[in-house]
């Protein structure tokens, strides 16, 4: 891997459901420590990209490398040993109801043996402690949390193993702008302290512009924009000024009857 | 025309599912033999199906013992063979209505509760959560319920086999006039141990089916809410109606001359 090869590299991935294309050539570079925040409508494939990656969907053409290394169609210990690196805060959480919250956030070491149980609830109050969250918290069941404790829970179990990449999946749906502000702070704070590479997905321009080193916008199945945080707002696009304004009016027409 | 499309796409939909759930059947048994192991998860389905399930298995095989002396004596009053109750209730019992009950009625207790649990995993992304914390969800989810399953039924058979028989064993004393001591001599003496062994079979059989049906429709299940109901509904009748046929391949298997 050279210092120029991107932590993750999509090129022409494509995706569909059926005869709904979903991603249709989307390419992507996510440097390395970088943040890359992509934006969109509903619907626009955000999570299947994320999805993808993951190796959770599979895309019928395209490449994406991880660390310069192709990761489409690989075996499945392969497949763990790429998704070892990457933490994932999930959009509603997906806490596990049946564990209570420390083994929610040590739950990758436990599974894969890295640690001894003393020695995994040790490391989830302190992953714990880094999202804001006492040592309380770690004997409540998920059932027993806020979504605002829900998302600091998630996002604890998503930095447990140290990850290299972390991808956070409309981090800040559903809570209330204090929280969201909470979060999207914590997403900072924590990717610097972890010093890892972030891929967020939202349509939440507040969080985009707080947490994004670079943002893109997915429209059609493809990226029609990327570029610094600090230029979108001189994207030239019309789709981009549309998107981040928020009006009704413009080139995206959304399938919405009267 | 027209008429000939519904039946083939049922057809279809019939063969998609029977190819699914092969593939599914022959993952999740090749997850069996393949490590790593969960023992927490195990030893949590194991009391859960054979611990919780102890109360409603042990109250229908009572019931199914008491009322089956009941008939018995009372259909067997007309040609005055009143003392082969004991050997109608403990053959019974054993080979038919131990194993089948049971099943039937764990497979609406805990095959529904798997698919319920499993399917709302799916739709609110616990799975994937899985997936992504490098746990092979098969591994972790549906092998301890396999595991559960097949060592866990015999074992609530067993109980019910001894309940249900004491159940005839109380109504045929205690309210037929019968006498203890040779109820239970002409029980012992008719009881063979083929006839347990079989029944213990069966349960096995039925124990993967159940823990195989909840697993299979939790897992596949999609659209929230909705899809989670169907996914519980389907788990239990596909269950149920899956006992019943291979109870009949069994018994052909075991007793058929």
């Amino acid at each position: 891997m050279t210092e120029s090869t991107p932590k993750i590299r999509l090129r022409g991935v494509h995706k569909a459901f059926a005869a709904k294309v979903i991603l249709n050539g989307m390419d992507l570079d996510v440097g390395v420590g970088e943040s890359v925040v992509v934006i969109g409508g509903s619907g626009t494939g955000k999570s299947v990209m994320l999805k993808c990656i993951l190796g959770l969907l599979k895309p019928e053409r395209g490449s994406i490398e991880v660390d310069g290394k192709e990761v489409l169609g690989i075996g499945q210990k392969e497949r763990e040993r790429v998704n070892n690196k990457i933490g994932m805060l999930f959009q509603g959480a997906a806490l596990f109801d049946s564990l209570p919250v420390w083994e929610n956030v040590a739950f990758g070491l436990l599974a894969q043996h890295l640690v001894s149980r003393p020695q995994a609830k040790e490391v989830a109050l302190s992953k714990l402690a880094q999202v804001g969250l006492g040592a309380d918290v770690g004997e409540l069941w998920p059932s027993e949390l806020s979504g605002g404790m829900q998302k600091r829970v998630a996002l604890a179990r998503a930095i447990a193993a140290d990850p290299e990449i972390i991808f956070f999946d409309e981090p800040t749906t559903g809570l209330d702008p204090i929280m969201a502000d909470v979060i999207n702070d914590l997403i900072v704070k924590i990717t610097r302290e972890v010093g890892a590479t972030a891929l967020s997905i939202t349509h939440d321009m507040a969080s985009a512009r707080k947490i994004a080193n670079r943002i893109a916008m997915l429209y059609e199945g493809r990226i029609v924009w990327a570029g610094p945080t600090s230029k979108i707002d001189e994207s030239g696009d019309a789709r981009v000024d549309q998107f981040i304004n928020g009006h009704a009016d413009g080139p995206i027409k959304m399938a919405v009857r009267a | 025309m027209n008429f000939l499309q519904p039946i083939g796409r049922i057809f279809l939909a019939f063969l998609a599912t029977t190819g699914h759930l092969t593939i599914f059947t022959v993952a999740a048994i090749g997850s069996c033999v393949r490590p790593p192991y969960y023992p927490r998860m195990i030893l949590r389905q194991m009391l859960d199906i054979g611990y919780f399930s102890l109360p409603v298995v042990g109250l229908t095989a009572l019931f199914a013992g008491m009322v089956l002396a009941l008939q018995s004596y009372t259909g067997f009053a007309r040609f005055s063979a009143e003392g082969a109750v004991a050997n109608v209730v403990v053959l019974s019992i054993t080979r038919e209505l131990g194993p089948v009950l049971a099943g039937l009625m764990v497979a609406g207790r805990i095959g529904a509760s798997m698919a319920a649990e499993i399917g709302t995993m799916r739709v609110t992304e616990q799975i994937d959560a899985l997936t992504t914390l490098s746990t092979n969800p098969l591994k972790y989810l549906v092998v301890p319920r396999l595991i559960a399953g097949l060592t866990m039924f015999p074992f609530l058979v067993l109980v019910a086999d001894v309940i249900g028989v004491f159940g005839g064993y109380m109504v045929a004393v205690y309210k037929l006039g019968f006498n203890a001591s040779n109820y239970i001599q002409r029980t012992y003496d008719f009881l063979q141990a083929e006839d347990v062994n079989s029944g213990l079979v069966k349960a096995a059989v039925f124990g993967i089916i159940v823990a195989l049906m909840g697993c299979y429709h939790g897992y596949h299940s999609k659209g929230g809410a909705q899809g989670v109901g169907a996914a519980t509904t389907n788990a239990v009748v596909s269950a149920c109606i899956l006992i019943l046929c291979f109870d009949y391949m069994l018994t052909e298997m075991f007793f058929a001359k």
